[in-house]
């Protein structure tokens, strides 16, 4: 070490002018990579032919932001992970920290708090202020944490790499559209209906896949999603194609009570409260919560039980499975089928909510957000891919409610646009930051003297 | 007779495309064995900075020669494309190298997201059309070929030709494949693999924006959505022809162009997809490594 | 001792493409002994491993188990869980494999899958909350601490197995090879890399499980003082042919083996053969 060095001012001019030099060449790289795209546009013109329309201030600002943020990450953000991350490494070790109070009592108060969240949410903007709330944030966000829950057993679990996920919850959404269509079956008769043959599904895919390892698993499923999506899109005489099927049949209070304006038993009319749609969105929320922990409970219990373990194992080693006499063939097509059922729960309920679906709804991209939520939230861990649920499909949700943004950037500005490519963003982020997600470690399912977590390090993320 | 070989014709310029562009994915599988997602919208970026281009040109010149037009629009596009692979292999992937598997697809899977909404939301997502840059159309014997079909074929076996000379023939190429078999050892031997890597991620970039090129001059049209389904095609091609198998990528591609156009003359343009991916599970669950994939031995 | 045949491989020939790794291999396992493979790198040793446990079909022959019911099973038709699940043979693996992100205590759970999954009925019965479940499930964490205990790793039950040392690990690959309830337990290299006392503990316990569940075990070994100390038989391999078959003492005086072994001159077998006894010798002391 030279001398130079030890003294902390030329230590801190040295990383300044490192740090000029790295923003100079981001802005660079920057200037480089934006100059066609955001410098020019192409526009439309009356002829309708394109034309270029130059944005070189825009360009400007943002190669100066990036030169900006390249120089603290340099001279601010980096010193400062990399001291705790040297603080970090001497005080851990291979196991992961005890929990605190709050961690460990962290599922109950999530209980409560969902359990309250509708009425809180009615008092705070009424019955028709509150829709929005219980509506595209608690149904949306619950519905993405039963697809992750379900989806995290075939990936989080079992290892095997499912990028065609959105397949079972099409399946289970166009079973109850389909046979409440036109077989007039009640929500309730077709929830189970559809969850078995999603399930069903699963074990017709899967099948023929096992032999396949690690990517090419992933390609194929991949292939199988994209192929019921077409299959939905052109099988027009039954699915309707593109327009999708309209008008499905609300769920009802187990037939007691219904939501239908019409109907004889309407809720509203029941006990003589005003016409709303909110009760129906309110029902709902509590039907998905319940669904959740249905999802929940069976997924704590089966991973204590030898299929659970078996999966688990499975991730971590298929060779020596298969050296302990475990049939790994039936291993994977449970762990597929398991969770291809929630998924078709969860595509029923979709159903239902919406009143409407079509093959616009499980493209690939919403496999890719579930599988995104999965390893975000941390692989197995349900409490994980909760948070991760939330973050990212409420980061987003709240992205349309951003309308004071106008204010700033003009009535043109539309904060929707922005919100794939900012979730886009933000699973890049975390991913780097957290690569094992938000919860890395793991929940042993059994133990002798003292249940200890296993720190990330030590589990394998399966190669099927 | 004659139309088989019209739709031959029409499948193997096709499958060029996509063969150029699996030969990105394969390569980037080849070496640090994760599926690059991001890379049809690498495709997209391609095109769409050749579309730019062109609209620079003729902006600038009131006349200008295509081969010159075309020249240019490749050069920018493959620059662009390049540069932009490299930026994202540096922060998205080059910090989960050696971490978690599915850290870097997720990655990869949200880098794509980014491309596809950066271009919608800086370029608008209309559909971006052009006038046809080359028109001619030769009729071989009842067979209708058009020059555009003929320059997309030539200059995919010049990019396969030069590329193949690349990887096999020069020491850059042998780095590679020194970095593909062990990583670690290849690092020990003097090779930089962080560059290695990135020169492949360039590589990659370059032949898809060459495709993408080749494909707005086809169809004459862009959007910012194109990323997508030319994408997963070139990807299924790669995983067709054997993940990480150079001429395997070419092979699937071509395979792929040729029962696209095949099954939409004979059978139904609605179903064509279904048919690539039926024929792509069928062909995996007897060759689990692809047509020209070296087989996977267990090793116990 | 009783010394019927427990394991009887006649004829193995398993070819990979033009390659022969085991060229008409014969021999026997016998149950209540000490059975092990030995030859030089290349002989083909864990190739027999694979085709006895099922991981390779062999090209021709035939693998006959003999269980102490009577039931022979004829391996070299079955597949690789069967032949844990049913003919009751389990191994080891040369390059240890647990999972290594589940605890000691799991990695013991999961080897008893076949047992809990029927008292699960099938995980119906257990996902309801039966008591049969409960009880099996009790009773095998109770088998999971026998063989703890046995290999000495109950202090670290709940650990991650990935934590464990190297001779650690071995012994719970081997308590959780036991943990399936086998007759016969195939040993890959089980002393490779172990420190002379780690190889210490690993002989007792192999003794044991010997001594006490009547369990025979067939092994693979390089380390000639473990194989001369603990085997009763010994069978030589040289480019996948046997050529030799007796006790230590027989097969250590064998001149074909030792020329294999050591790849020597003829006139220089005796002096390896003194260092050999040599060897042995202070290995027994």
């Amino acid at each position: 070490m030279t001398v130079s060095s030890t003294n902390p001012a030329d230590k801190q001019q040295g990383l300044v002018a490192r740090g000029l030099r790295e923003a100079f060449f981001a802005g660079l790289i920057s200037l480089g990579m934006f100059s066609l795209y955001i410098g020019l546009k192409t526009d439309q013109n009356m002829r309708n032919e394109l034309v270029l329309v130059t944005r070189w201030g825009l360009l400007a600002t943002l190669v100066i932001l990036a030169m900006i943020g390249r120089f603290l990450m340099i001279v601010v953000v980096q010193p400062r992970l990399a001291a705790r991350k040297s603080a970090k490494a001497t005080a851990a070790h291979g196991q992961a920290e005890v929990p605190g109070f709050v961690a460990r009592n962290l599922t109950a108060i999530a209980v409560v708090a969902l359990l309250l969240f509708p009425p809180v949410i009615v008092s705070l903007f009424g019955m028709q202020g509150s829709l929005k709330w219980i509506d595209n944030f608690g149904i949306q966000i619950l519905i993405y944490v039963m697809l992750a829950w379900g989806l995290n057993i075939v990936v989080g679990l079992a290892g095997l790499l499912d990028l065609g996920y959105v397949a079972f919850y099409a399946v289970g959404a166009y079973s109850y559209a389909l046979l409440s269509t036109y077989f007039g079956l009640s929500f309730w008769v077709l929830l189970p209906m559809a969850g078995i043959l999603a399930a069903f599904w699963g074990v017709i895919l899967g099948f023929p896949v096992l032999r396949l390892r690690g990517d090419y698993l992933a390609v194929v499923t991949l292939a199988f999603g994209e192929i019921i999506r077409l299959v939905l899109i052109n099988w027009v005489e039954v699915t309707k194609g593109t327009f999708g099927v309209s008008g499905i049949a609300k769920a009802s209070v187990f037939g007691i009570w219904s939501f239908d304006v019409s109907a004889p038993n309407n809720f509203a009319k029941a006990f003589d409260l005003p016409m709303s749609s909110a009760y129906y969105k309110i029902f709902l929320f509590y039907v998905i919560l319940a669904l959740c922990a249905v999802t929940a409970y069976v997924s704590i219990r089966l991973r204590s039980m030898p299929i659970g373990r078996a999966w688990e194992a499975l991730r971590e080693d298929e060779i020596a499975c298969r050296s302990l006499g475990i049939n790994t063939v039936t291993t994977k097509l449970t762990a597929f089928a398991t969770g291809a059922m929630f998924g078709g729960f969860a595509g029923a309920f979709f159903g239902a909510r919406q009143g409407f679906v079509s093959p616009e709804s499980f493209v690939f991209l919403e496999s890719a957000v579930i599988l995104a939520i999965v390893v975000l939230g941390g692989m197995g861990s349900l409490v994980g891919i909760a948070i991760a649920a939330v973050v990212m499909v409420g980061g987003t949700e709240l992205l349309r409610e951003l309308t004071f943004l106008k204010a700033i950037f003009g009535p043109d500005f539309t904060p929707e646009l922005y919100r794939m490519l900012i979730f886009g963003l933000a699973m890049v982020t975390v991913m780097v930051l957290k690569p094992r997600g938000f919860v890395g470690s793991r929940q042993p399912t059994a133990f002798l003297h003292e249940r200890k977590a296993v720190s990330g390090s030590f589990t394998k993320e399966g190669h099927g | 007779m004659e139309y088989f070989i019209q739709q031959t014709v029409n499948g193997i310029t096709l499958g060029s495309i996509y063969g150029m562009i699996a030969i990105g994915y394969t390569m980037v599988y080849g070496i640090i064995g994760m599926i690059n997602f991001a890379h049809g919208d690498i495709f997209m970026l391609g095109a769409f900075a050749a579309l730019i281009t062109f609209l620079i040109l003729t902006a600038i010149f009131t006349s200008v020669t295509v081969v010159v037009a075309l020249i240019v629009m490749m050069a920018v596009a493959i620059l662009m494309a390049s540069l932009w692979n490299w930026t994202i292999e540096r922060i998205a992937y080059r910090p989960l190298r050696g971490s978690f598997r599915l850290a870097p697809l997720i990655t990869a899977i949200g880098m794509s997201i980014v491309l596809s909404n950066f271009i919608q939301v800086t370029q608008g997502p209309r559909n971006k059309p052009i006038p046809q840059l080359v028109s001619q159309v030769y009729d071989v014997y009842g067979i209708s070929i058009s020059l555009k079909q003929i320059l997309i074929v030539v200059i995919t076996v010049v990019m396969m030709t030069a590329f193949w000379y690349l990887v096999n023939r020069t020491s850059l190429g042998r780095a590679q494949r020194a970095t593909e078999q062990d990583r670690k050892m290849a690092a020990l031997l003097g090779i930089d693999v962080d560059r290695t890597i990135s020169i492949t991620f360039i590589m990659g970039a370059a032949l898809a924006a060459v495709a993408g090129t080749m494909y707005l001059m086809y169809y004459g049209v862009a959007v910012f959505s194109d990323g997508f389904t030319p994408g997963v095609k070139a990807f299924t091609a790669a995983v067709l022809g054997g993940i990480g198998s150079l001429p395997g990528a070419l092979l699937g591609g071509l395979l792929i162009g040729l029962i696209e156009s095949l099954w939409s003359a004979y059978f139904s343009i609605d179903y064509k997809d279904v048919a690539t991916f039926s024929i792509l599970a069928i062909v995996l669950i007897f060759k689990p490594s692809g047509i020209l994939g070296r087989p996977e031995i267990e090793k116990v | 001792m009783n010394s019927d045949v427990i394991l009887r491989v006649e004829h193995v020939t398993m070819r990979f493409g033009g390659l022969v790794a085991i060229n008409d291999l014969s021999f026997d396992v016998r149950r209540g002994e000490i059975t092990a493979l030995i030859g030089p790198n290349g002989a083909g040793k864990t190739t027999v491993f694979n085709c006895v446990t099922g991981f390779y079909r062999p090209s021709m022959g035939m693998i006959s188990m003999t269980q102490k019911n009577g039931t022979v099973c004829n391996l070299e038709r079955m597949t690789d869980f069967t032949i844990n699940r049913e003919a009751k043979v389990a191994r080891t693996f040369q390059n240890i494999r647990l999972f290594t992100g589940l605890t000691v205590l799991e990695n013991l759970l999961v080897a008893q899958h076949n047992v809990l999954m029927r008292a699960s009925g099938y995980t119906v019965l257990g996902l309801l909350g039966f008591r049969g479940y409960r009880d099996a499930s009790k009773a095998a964490i109770e088998n999971a601490r026998h063989w703890l205990e046995r290999a000495d790793l109950l202090d670290r039950a709940d650990d991650p197995a990935g934590d464990l040392s190297y001779g650690a690990q071995r012994r719970l690959e081997i308590a959780r090879a036991m943990c399936t309830g086998p007759e016969l337990l195939c040993l890959d290299e089980p002393a490779a890399g172990l420190n002379p006392r780690e190889s210490l503990e690993l002989n007792k316990l192999l003794r044991g499980i010997l001594a006490d569940t009547g369990t025979s075990l067939l092994l693979i070994e390089h380390d000639m003082s473990v194989v001369m100390e603990i085997s009763d038989h010994v069978v030589v391999l040289e480019y996948g042919t046997k050529i030799s078959d007796g006790t230590p003492d027989e097969v250590k005086n064998d001149p074909k083996v030792i020329a294999a072994y050591l790849g020597v001159d003829d006139e220089e077998v005796d002096e390896v053969l003194e260092e050999i006894t040599h060897v042995t010798d202070e290995a027994q002391a």
